[in-house]
Formats: C-alpha cells, sequence, structure tokens
C-alpha cells in the first residue's frame, strides 16, 4: 500500500546500466518537440562563450597594442584604443545577448519538456494493466512524478547547457592558449591533469559517503515513516522510550555519513581553486623564464594574457566537477522516468464495440441519443459486414482457470452462468478468489484457460474500453477525487446534468447527508473524501455507480464499512439499483447476500457450493455452517 | 518545502530562530569555527591577486626573475593558507550542519513521543512525517549556506572592495557605483520571483495529488473508463503549471544579463580610464590586472548573497513547520505523585463530556506544504460534533464483560478512549480502580488499562518482537499462552518460521483477522485490569471470535472486558451492554433486557437477523503467501 506521501528518499542506485544512452534518450526525447530550440540554444552557447574568450583576449591587446605604445609616445592619442574598446562593447554585447536570449529559450524547452513527459508519463500510466499496480509499491511510482522529475528539470535547464559551455570554454580557451604560446599551453594541460585526478579522487570518496548517506536516510526515513503511523500504538503500550532509542541509533548513524559526504563536497572547491592557484603560479614562474630569457617570443603582454586565460581554465572545470554528482543523480532519475514509460500497455485486441441503439422493426440500429437500449456492434473481420446484438447482461464462465502467476493458481475450473438482470453471490473467506472472479470479468486480468462469455461474445472479443462501460463498479476500497461531491458523482456519467445525479444520489441515500454538507453538492472533497466518513463515501461511490447506468454491476463489498442500521437503509437503494441488472456480489452481510438467484460458495479457488439460499441451507454445508455458526469441521 | 502562504514577521522569525538555535548544542563549537574558517580564506583568496599583480609588475615587467620566483613562493604559500582554511571551514560546516539536523530531528522525535492523541491528531501522520524528512533536510542545506556563505560574501565584498580602494580609489568608485546598482535590481528581482514560487507550490502539490489520486484509484479510473477524461485533467494542470513556472523563470534569468552587463560594463571603464591613468603615469599595468581580478570578486560575493537570502526565505516555511513540532507540549501528562498502582478494573464515568479539539483552527499550515497532507490534517475532526460524549454515567464492576453498540459516529470509541487516559475528559471524571484516571502515573494507566485498537498496526520484526510490545520480558512461554487466548497460535504456528516469523511493515504479509488476533495477544501480554476491544474481531470469524471471548472469560476472570463491535453476536454474551447513540448512552443494561425493550438494540439485532448474519474471514491457516503478494487485490 501507499506510504503517506511525501517524498520517500529511497536508497539511491546509482548504478544505471547504460548512463550514456539514458543520457542519449532524454536528449532525443527533448528534441523530439524542441529540436529547433536546441540547435538555436547550441549555437547560441557557443556564440556567448567566442564572444567572452574575445573579451579576454582584449586583455592582451589593451596591454600590447594600445598601453604600451602609448606609454612610448609624446602625445598619446586614444583614438585607436577608442575604436578597439568599441569593438569589445560590441562583442560584450553579443555575450549578453546570446546569454539572455539561450536562458530564455531555455526556460520553454525545460518547462516543455517536463509539461511533455509529466502528460506521456501519465498518459501511459493510465494505459498499464492493473497486475503494474498491484505490483509496485505506489509511494515509488509517486516519487517518479516527484523526486525524478525534479531531477530532470535540474538537469535539462541547467546541467546540460553548463556542460556544453563548459566544455566550449575549455576547448576554445585551449586554443586561445595555443596560439599564444605552445609550450606555455602544455604546462598549463599538465597542471589541469593533475586537477581532474585529484577531483576524480576526492569526488569518488565523496560519491562514495553519498550513496552510504542516502541509504541511511532511506532506512531512518523508514523508520520514521512506521513509527508515526504507529504513534497511537507506540502510546497505548507506553514503547516511546524504546523508540527514542531505536531512532536515536538511526539518527547517529545517518549524522556519521552525512557528515562524511559532506565534508568530502564542500573541500572540493577549495581544493579546486588552490590547483587552479599552483597552477597559476607555475605558469606565471615557467612564463616569467621563457618572457624574460626570450626563450619562446613570449612578450610580456602575452604572458599576461595567458595567465588570464590561465584562471578562466579553471572556472569552467570546477564547473562540471560541481555539476557531476547532480548528473548522475538525474540519470538515475531519468533511468526511472522511462522504465515507467517502458513497462507494456494493457493489451486490447477486442474489436466489438458498445453501441447506442434503437428498434427499427426486428433490426437493431445504431444511434447517437440516449435510448436506455444498447447492442454490441460486431464486425466481421472476414466479409466487414456488421451484426448487432443487444446488451442483456449474459455472462458465463466455462472452465475458468486463472492465477496472478503461472505458478500458483487462484482459481480452478470456475463454471457458471448468470442470465439477465440476475443476482449472483460470492461467499467464502478471504483469499478464496471471490475479488478475483469479478476482476476476470472486466478483464482487469486475463485468465489463462477457459472462456468468459458476455451475451454470447467471448470478452476478448469486445473492446476493454467497452466492456468496462457495460460493467458498473463499486468497491470496498471507496476512492473518491479532489473536486465537488457533484464532480464526484458525474465522474460515472460526464454528461449527466445536474438533476439526473441528484436522482442517483437519492437512489443510494445519499442525497441527505450532501444536503447537510456545508455547500451541499457543490462542496470540495479533498484527500479522498477525508472529511467524509467510510460510509458516506460508499454512499456516494454508490451514486457515482447508479448514475452511470451499466447493464450490469460487480459489487466488491460495497456496504461493508456501513453499519447494520444504515444499510438497511442504503439496502433500498441498492435493490433499485440492482434491479433488473445482471449483479455480481461480494458481501460477508448475509442481509445483502440472501435474496441472490445463486450464491456461489467458494473455497481455495473452487466453487465448492451452489443454490439459493434456501437450498444451501437444506445441504447442511459449508454455507449451513457459515451461517449458523456452527463449526462442524475445525476450519480455522 | 517552499513556503505556504502568509509572510512570516520580524517577531516569529525571532523566536523560530531562538527555537532553532537551541539545537546546535555541542556543535556549537564547528558552528563558530565554519564562518571563521571562511573569514581567513577570504583574506588569503584576497591577497593572492595583489600577489599575481605584484608578479607581472616587478617580475615580468622589469624582467626580475628573483622577484617572479620569491613572490611565487609567497603565493603559494598563500594559497596553502587558503586551501587550510578553505578544507577546514568545509569539514567544519559539514559537521556543524549534519549534527544540527541530527540534533533537531532527534529533539523532534523525542518530543513527539511525548504528544497525547490530540497532539498527533492535530498533526496528523503523513504531515508529521514531512517535517520530520524533508523538511529537515532543507533546514540542514539552508544552515550549511548560511554558515558557509552569509559571513564570507560580504566579507569577501568588502575586502575586494578595501583592496580595489588602496589600489586606486578613484576607480575603485566605479565598483561602489555598481554593487549598489546591482543589490537593488537583484532584491527587486528576487522578491518578484519568490512571490512567484510561493504561487507555484501549492498548484505543484495539487499537480501531485491529482496524480496520487490516480494512482491509488486505478480501478476506479479504469472500471468507468475514465483514462482520456483523467489524461485531460492532468494536462489541464501540467499546462498550468508550465505557464507560471516559465513565468517565474523568466524573473529569475535577468540575473544573468544583469551581472554580465555590470561587470562588462565596469571592465570597459577600468580598460579605457585606466588606459589613460596608466599613460599618465599614475596606474601600472599589473594594478590594473588587479582591478579587473576583484571586480569579478565584488559582484560574484553580491550573487552568493542574494542565493542564501533566497535559501533563507525559501526554507523560512520548512523552519516554522519544524518548530511548530518542537514547541508543541503535550495536553496529557504525569501528574506530581502519580498512582503508581490499579486497584482493580471497576470503572466509573461521572458526569462526563467530552469533544475533540478542533483541528481546524490550530493547524492551519500543514495542509498546504505537502500532497499527501492535504485533507489529512484534519483527521482530529473526524467526529467533529461539538460534545462528542455529553453527561455520561456508568458504573461497570471489576470483572465484568461488557458489550457497547451503537452506529458509526456515536461515540463508542470517544467513550473507552477516556479510560486509559488516551484523551482527557472536558468535564466530569473517569474512575478506574476507584481512583480518578488523572492521579495515575500514565505509563501505569495504560498498561493496566489495555486497548486493542480499531486501526490497529504491527511493526516490522519478528512475531514475538511485536508480542513483547505488550511486555519486553515476556518468556516465549507467556507469548504462547497469550496466543491461546487469542486464537492465534495455530496459526503462528503454521508459519514458515513461527514466532520468529518476521512481520512486514504494517504487517502486510499477514490477513485482517490475524492481525487482529495478533493485536489481542499483545494487549493480553500486558496482565491488564481492563481490557478494550474496539472493534478488534471485526475481521475475524465468527465461530472464532466466539472462542476468543469465551477464552477471555475462563481465563481472566478478573479482568473487565470491554467489547465494542458491530456484530450483535459478539456482545450478545456480555454480562450488559451499553447502547450508544449521538454521544450519549441511551441504554445500559443486559442484552436479553435490551432485547425486550430497547428500540436501537432490537434494529440492529433485526437487521442481522438473529445475531449470525456475517459470513467472515475464514482464512485457512497458512495461506500467508497468497495475502502477501497480492497487496492490492483485497
Amino acid at each position: 500500500m501507499p506510504g503517506p506521501g511525501g517524498p520517500r528518499p529511497r536508497g539511491m542506485k546509482t548504478t544505471v546500466k547504460n548512463p550514456m544512452q539514458v543520457l542519449g534518450r532524454l536528449l532525443a526525447y527533448v528534441a523530439r518537440n524542441y529540436r529547433f530550440h536546441m540547435i538555436l540554444v547550441f549555437v547560441l552557447i557557443i556564440a556567448g562563450v567566442l564572444a567572452n574568450v574575445q573579451g579576454t583576449m582584449f586583455t592582451r591587446t589593451l596591454i600590447d597594442d594600445y598601453i604600451t605604445p602609448l606609454l612610448k609616445t609624446q602625445n598619446p592619442d586614444f583614438g585607436p584604443l577608442a575604436r578597439a574598446i568599441m569593438r569589445v562593447v560590441c562583442f560584450y554585447a553579443i555575450g549578453v545577448a546570446s546569454t539572455y536570449t539561450y536562458q530564455r529559450i531555455m526556460i520553454n524547452v525545460t518547462q516543455g519538456s517536463l509539461r511533455d513527459l509529466r502528460n506521456d508519463l501519465f498518459t501511459h500510466m493510465e494505459t498499464l494493466p492493473i497486475s503494474y499496480f498491484d505490483t509496485h509499491a505506489h509511494g515509488d511510482v509517486m516519487s517518479v512524478y516527484t523526486n525524478d522529475i525534479d531531477t530532470m528539470r535540474q538537469l535539462i535547464s541547467q546541467s546540460i547547457p553548463q556542460l556544453i559551455n563548459s566544455a566550449f570554454t575549455i576547448v576554445s580557451v585551449i586554443v586561445s592558449m595555443l596560439i599564444l604560446d605552445v609550450p606555455m599551453t602544455f604546462v598549463t594541460l599538465a597542471m589541469v591533469g593533475l586537477m581532474l585526478v585529484v577531483t576524480r579522487k576526492i569526488g569518488g570518496q565523496s560519491g562514495k559517503y553519498f550513496v552510504a548517506q542516502q541509504k541511511d536516510l532511506g532506512r531512518l526515513n523508514g523508520y520514521v515513516e512506521e513509527m508515526m503511523t504507529g504513534e497511537k500504538v507506540v502510546k497505548v503500550f507506553s514503547h516511546e522510550e524504546q523508540a527514542k532509542e531505536e531512532f536515536r541509533a538511526l539518527n547517529n548513524q545517518l549524522f556519521d555519513s552525512a557528515d562524511k559526504a559532506n565534508r568530502f563536497s564542500n573541500i572540493l572547491a577549495p581544493v579546486n581553486g588552490q590547483l587552479g592557484n599552483l597552477n597559476y603560479v607555475v605558469c606565471a614562474i615557467v612564463g616569467g623564464i621563457f618572457a624574460i630569457y626570450h626563450i619562446s617570443g613570449l612578450t610580456v603582454g602575452a604572458l599576461a594574457s595567458f595567465l588570464t586565460f590561465n584562471r578562466s581554465l579553471s572556472m569552467p572545470i570546477n564547473q562540471i566537477s560541481m555539476q557531476l554528482n547532480s548528473i548522475i543523480m538525474a540519470i538515475a532519475g531519468a533511468d526511472r522516468v522511462f522504465k515507467l514509460m517502458d513497462e507494456k500497455p494493457e493489451e486490447d485486441e477486442g474489436y466489438v464495440m458498445l453501441v447506442r441503439a434503437r428498434r427499427s422493426g426486428d433490426a437493431l440500429v445504431e444511434c447517437k441519443e440516449h435510448t436506455g437500449l444498447w447492442a454490441w456492434k460486431h464486425v466481421h473481420q472476414a466479409d466487414g459486414s456488421v451484426e448487432y446484438k443487444e446488451l442483456k447482461g449474459h455472462v458465463v464462465l466455462e472452465h475458468v482457470d486463472f492465477g496472478y502467476v503461472p505458478e500458483k493458481e487462484v482459481l480452478h475450473d470456475i463454471s457458471l452462468f448468470a442470465k439477465p438482470g440476475q443476482k449472483i453471490a460470492f461467499v467464502g473467506s478471504t483469499g478464496a478468489g471471490k475479488t478475483t472472479i469479478t476482476n476476470l470479468i472486466n478483464r482487469f486480468y486475463d485468465i489463462q484457460n477457459g472462456k468468459i462469455r458476455y451475451d454470447g461474445i467471448n470478452i476478448r472479443k469486445i473492446k476493454k474500453a467497452d466492456l468496462r462501460r457495460s460493467l458498473g463498479m463499486v468497491l470496498q476500497e471507496t476512492n473518491l477525487f479532489t473536486g465537488t461531491v457533484r464532480d464526484n458523482i458525474r465522474f460515472g456519467k460526464l454528461d449527466a446534468t445536474d438533476e439526473e445525479i441528484e436522482a442517483a444520489a437519492k437512489l443510494a441515500n445519499a442525497h441527505g447527508f450532501i444536503m447537510r454538507l456545508p455547500k451541499g453538492y457543490d462542496t470540495v472533497l479533498t484527500g479522498n473524501g477525508s472529511n467524509l466518513s467510510q460510509g458516506q463515501r460508499q454512499l456516494l461511490s454508490i451514486a457515482r455507480a447508479a448514475v452511470a447506468n451499466p447493464p450490469a454491476l460487480i459489487l466488491d463489498e460495497a456496504t461493508s464499512s456501513i453499519d447494520t442500521r444504515t444499510e438497511m437503509i442504503v439496502q433500498d437503494g441498492m435493490d433499485k439499483l440492482m434491479n433488473g441488472r445482471t449483479t455480481f456480489v461480494i458481501a460477508h452481510r448475509l442481509s445483502t447476500v440472501r435474496n441472490a438467484n445463486c450464491i456461489m460458495v467458494l473455497e481455495k479457488g473452487n466453487i465448492i457450493e451452489r443454490g439459493t439460499h434456501e437450498e444451501l441451507l437444506e445441504m447442511k454445508g459449508r454455507y449451513y455452517q457459515l451461517y449458523t455458526g456452527k463449526q462442524a469441521q475445525a476450519a480455522g | 518545502m517552499i513556503p505556504g502562504s502568509k509572510a512570516v514577521d520580524t517577531m516569529e522569525e525571532t523566536s523560530l530562530l531562538k527555537t532553532l538555535m537551541a539545537q546546535i548544542k555541542e556543535f556549537r563549537r564547528p558552528t563558530i569555527l565554519t564562518p571563521v574558517c571562511m573569514i581567513g580564506e577570504v583574506i588569503f583568496e584576497m591577497l593572492i591577486p595583489l600577489l599575481m599583480a605584484s608578479i607581472i609588475d616587478n617580475g615580468i615587467e622589469t624582467g626580475n626573475m628573483h622577484h617572479i620566483v620569491t613572490t611565487g613562493l609567497l603565493m603559494l604559500l598563500m594559497a596553502a593558507g587558503s586551501l587550510a582554511t578553505g578544507v577546514m571551514g568545509g569539514v567544519f560546516g559539514a559537521r556543524a550542519s549534519t549534527g544540527f539536523a541530527r540534533n533537531l530531528r532527534e529533539a523532534m522525535f523525542d518530543n513527539i513521543q511525548t504528544f497525547s492523541f490530540s497532539n498527533i491528531d492535530k498533526f496528523s501522520t503523513p504531515s508529521l512525517i514531512t517535517r520530520l524528512t524533508t523538511d529537515i533536510t532543507n533546514i540542514q542545506m539552508a544552515f550549511q549556506m548560511t554558515l558557509r556563505m552569509f559571513v564570507r560574501a560580504p566579507m569577501s565584498l568588502i575586502t575586494a572592495m578595501v583592496m580595489a580602494f588602496i589600489i586606486n580609489a578613484r576607480l575603485a568608485r566605479i565598483y561602489l557605483a555598481a554593487v549598489g546598482f546591482l543589490a537593488v535590481c537583484l532584491f527587486l528581482i528576487i522578491r518578484k520571483a519568490t512571490g512567484y514560487f510561493r504561487k507555484i507550490f501549492p498548484r505543484y502539490d495539487d499537480l501531485n495529488e491529482s496524480i496520487e489520486e490516480n494512482v491509488r484509484g486505478i480501478r476506479v479510473v479504469k472500471s468507468f473508463v475514465r483514462e482520456d477524461y483523467e489524461t485531460d485533467k492532468l494536462r489541464k494542470a501540467s499546462g498550468n503549471i508550465y505557464k507560471l513556472f516559465t513565468k517565474a523563470e523568466r524573473m529569475v534569468i535577468l540575473n544573468a544579463p544583469l551581472m554580465q552587463t555590470t561587470v562588462y560594463t565596469c571592465i570597459i571603464l577600468i580598460s579605457w580610464l585606466g588606459a589613460k591613468m596608466i599613460v599618465a603615469g599614475n596606474l601600472t599595468t599589473g594594478q590594473m590586472m588587479s582591478l579587473l581580478t576583484y571586480c569579478m570578486n565584488i559582484l560574484m560575493s553580491l550573487m552568493m548573497l542574494s542565493m542564501v537570502f533566497v535559501m533563507i526565505t525559501l526554507s523560512q516555511a520548512s523552519a516554522k513547520r519544524i518548530c511548530e513540532v518542537l514547541d508543541e507540549t503535550s495536553d496529557i501528562t504525569n501528574p506530581e505523585n502519580p498512582v503508581m498502582e490499579v486497584a482493580d478494573g471497576s470503572i466509573e464515568f461521572r458526569n462526563v463530556n467530552f469533544s475533540y479539539k478542533t483541528a481546524d483552527s490550530d493547524a492551519p499550515e500543514e495542509a498546504r506544504g505537502k500532497p499527501a497532507e492535504k485533507g489529512n490534517a484534519r483527521t482530529g475532526g473526524k467526529e467533529r460534533v461539538l460534545h462528542v460524549l455529553h453527561q455520561i454515567n456508568l458504573t461497570i464492576q471489576s470483572g465484568e464483560t461488557i458489550g457497547i453498540i451503537g452506529g458509526t459516529g456515536s461515540g463508542k470509541t470517544s467513550l473507552v478512549n477516556l479510560l486509559s487516559r488516551l484523551y482527557d475528559v472536558d468535564e466530569g471524571a473517569v474512575l478506574v480502580g476507584g481512583r480518578d484516571v488523572r492521579t495515575y502515573d500514565l505509563e501505569t494507566i495504560r498498561s493496566k488499562v489495555a486497548v486493542v485498537l480499531q486501526k490497529n498496526v504491527l511493526f516490522s520484526g519478528s512475531v514475538l518482537d511485536n508480542l513483547r510490545w505488550g511486555n519486553e520480558n515476556a518468556t516465549l512461554e507467556d507469548c504462547r499462552r497469550v496466543c491461546r487466548i487469542a486464537c492465534a497460535d495455530d496459526f503462528i504456528e503454521a508459519m514458515p518460521e513461527g514466532y520468529n516469523t518476521r512481520i512486514e511493515q504494517g504487517g502486510s504479509n499477514v490477513s485482517g483477522g490475524q492481525k487482529q488476533r495478533l493485536c489481542i495477544a499483545r494487549a493480553l501480554l500486558k496482565d491488564p485490569k481492563v481490557i478494550i476491544f474496539d472493534d478488534s474481531t471485526s475481521a475475524v470469524d465468527t465461530a472464532t471470535d466466539a472462542r476468543i471471548r469465551n477464552a477471555l472469560i475462563h481465563e481472566l476472570p478478573e479482568t473487565t472486558k470491554i467489547i465494542i463491535a458491530q456484530r450483535i453476536s459478539s456482545i450478545a454474551h456480555a454480562d450488559r451492554v451499553i447502547v450508544m447513540e449521538d454521544g450519549h448512552v441511551d441504554a445500559f443494561d443486559t442484552p436479553e433486557n435490551l432485547l425486550a425493550d430497547n428500540r436501537i438494540y432490537q434494529e440492529v439485532y433485526e437487521s442481522q437477523v438473529g445475531g449470525n448474519a456475517d459470513f467472515d474471514e475464514m482464512l485457512p491457516e497458512g495461506e500467508l503467501h497468497v495475502h502477501a503478494r497480492r497487496g492490492g487485490e483485497a
């Protein structure tokens, strides 16, 4: 079941199989809608870098070409200098403009891609089979939307442009250095190599502790979640001191790893910075020797300029090493996002559709308006001929076997039929397979052996959406959505009028309490309707099914949370709802199942008894035991 | 997370700061040393450009190799100093911030352990979790940033400025103007941007909440074929976020061109004016180079400062939420000179009135923070009638078996929660063993009045670990005995490792009925004088339920047994039954008499047709794994 929300920092998996592939896929994803933008951004980044380099080069020309000659003349003419400065102003202007423009474009690229990603992810998630949701912790699915997409924002908007920028800066600075002086460049590069080695070393240490920190954090958060959820039990058992002690141990462990992780990432910057200074001094000394003893034709101005480049080289290297951690994290996040995107959607090979119909003589004719009459539209694949068959609600299961995993069969050889309008009830213990049967009828899961027919049509041939539209569902676990009460009921039928909604609420006996809510039908429900009682929520979900007006119904413990007196009131509405519809009922309350046309007693995936209430009592078998509470054989 | 809504005024800020700072404790030393080291680093860093200038001016320009080497070595010495202080600052900063976070976490957790039920209701579970996790992480980051940058950045700004003035006061004035200009602009941008962000984050939470609803309610979505409808809804919401975010970020990116323009303007001005001064002999080339370096320093530190401000502003909400927990005092505390012994299991309610504190007025803030908190913040107001219990007067003898019946919201749970002081009465008194419950030692009363809660929880650990919550020193034999009473022994022994089988978090690998029986056994281990079953056999089948009741009567004759039930068969054999209706006692009599003349009792009885009306969970024992696998199925 889902954790109570909030981001759950999970044990961070830093090991993504193909980080480069994931990164490439992400870029391809962004490029899908923003190819032109990306190219433009790339060009602008490079333009910006070039303009900046030109600006830096200016220092050399300033000293060598203007100031030094000016010093030698008697009547200095500042005209050439002014023109040079104007040129530089232009370069700077280009730099500023391109930086601003690319950042402005990147906002749209980033936010747009994130929007697309969210939409695609969600759209895809809605197509996934129920088994996906049953086998994945809800908290983990949520964390893809929150944590993982968040890290990707960083990656797209900052890390990648920064990376391009830094890489290009480094390249252009090195090229400029080469133009100025080749031997000096090699001296600088040797120092840069040293910087990289040290960065790797410290970064590796930091990464190691960082992983440990995430693990400890995950463990601590898990403990917090468990204890806070059970805090009332802690109180009842006066278990506070033990809880504190356990917490303290985990907390200290986290402190230890967090301290180390932070320590290493903190010292990375000063170490790199000072290596940059070392680089500077070495270059100054070596360059000084070259210039003073005229070894390589290095001028004083060139050396000054070279030293400026030298400084501007450490900056991008620092930036890359700073971005590395967040890039690794973002790739791990992107990997999880793509994993969800790659989950196989529900397969739907059905082609029989559900359509509105009206009678025209003997034949059924498809129509647009509501007639209360529905038909299965069967387009024969062979000759394209169309056949209409009235929807009646005749459901037949023939020798159905099923298991959630192939190795373990949960249902064995289930055969049953429900004639139109009949009420079929399932009783039996938890795990006997009651809910499983209903999950098969609406194809939340697919059967392994046997056949299920709906009005004589194999349900595999029916489009899933249409099959489900024909089956209303009320589940034990009520799920309401943020929105008004009216919105929640309308969920059953999107074009329902207010009158229809009210009628449905009245049918479910929900109208009374809705009118007592502060704003009646317009009261906003939040947090799964947490401001309503469990019973009220169930009434709303019954109303929601009622407004959909489906030909057949599945009620899975729909009234279990309503106390028996209230249930008697609801029962009336339920009876009205069930009237004339094929209904499958799972219940443990006798009152709900007694008047069923047929009651199936399930045990360990088999139907062990079937019949009407009276017949089953006469049989004096399992049902009789359950009903009378008499224990013939020890069962539990 | 990001601020809720209301601006935190200065008064509040000071008190927040005070509460938080109190948790620095043993990390005072690194907390002070971090900024000190950062100052050291700044000073070294500022001296280095001076030396760099000297290398060019007095070394390279004059061809003085000796000067280059000596100054270079001096510069390396400075770099070493800078390295040492920088590293130390990093180490201290890490220690101070992670230590501070540890202390905060511990203080919060410890304080939560003193909370009463109504304190817990007020905050709600998900909100407490967020406060202990995300909020602390936010504060830790802001704290470290502040320690390292809040002193360093202004220090670096000032030093660079002073240096620039020392080199050339006339040119340095350009910087002064630039800083003033930038400071004003940055302030305006930040103010505007944080305003936008504050608006965005609640929307962002809404978006996530809507996704969460779909993950949770996927069966409903699919069975109503509403996939497209929900997708459209999400598209709208995410489109909205897109619009708001782009608006806010357009503001934020103004920073960069503003910075660059200022820097470049300075460089140009310095170059032009500097060149003239060099020609006039008032400035050296090296000095000009240094000035240009300081230019970067000054503007970078201003940028840094603005980042720190943003960080602090954004972490204010987290600080507030943490302080709320730290400052909360439990409304149920141990009395002075508490009574340590409960004489017997007799119970008396005297004119008791009780109501839940309205959570709405007390905790309006937390609903804003995180998606999951929304709506849950008010669980305390579940039964939001003004008086939940009204004028209750009851006397129960020690050893009696009492049933309680009544509709949802009639006050059954509230009534029994008063017995072990999970809540305190508003008026009147509750007596156990002839004394007011408020005179007992809390631990004593809670161990002698055992409650099997309606919403019960098992913890990760072995079966035995879980049982021993009832009594730490219980032997395996003790555990077996109570499990026999609770009819839990059979299935425990059928489990792969018997009493050592591991229970997953929340007891997700046992069925509802098994969980309830384990919880009953756990409570029995306390050897209580009064034991309360709050609808705690609802998932146990009728027959087993009857066996448990029988065992209780025979094994614990002295103990007062109170049974809240929906099912009439669970209370039909009680000595007496309390019928609750809308917060008052409608009747208190033997089941026979009630059946004869109490309307509510008769109705409930009728609705359940003579008593045995439920087909409950008759889980064939040993089917553990089935449940473990299909969490979402039931």
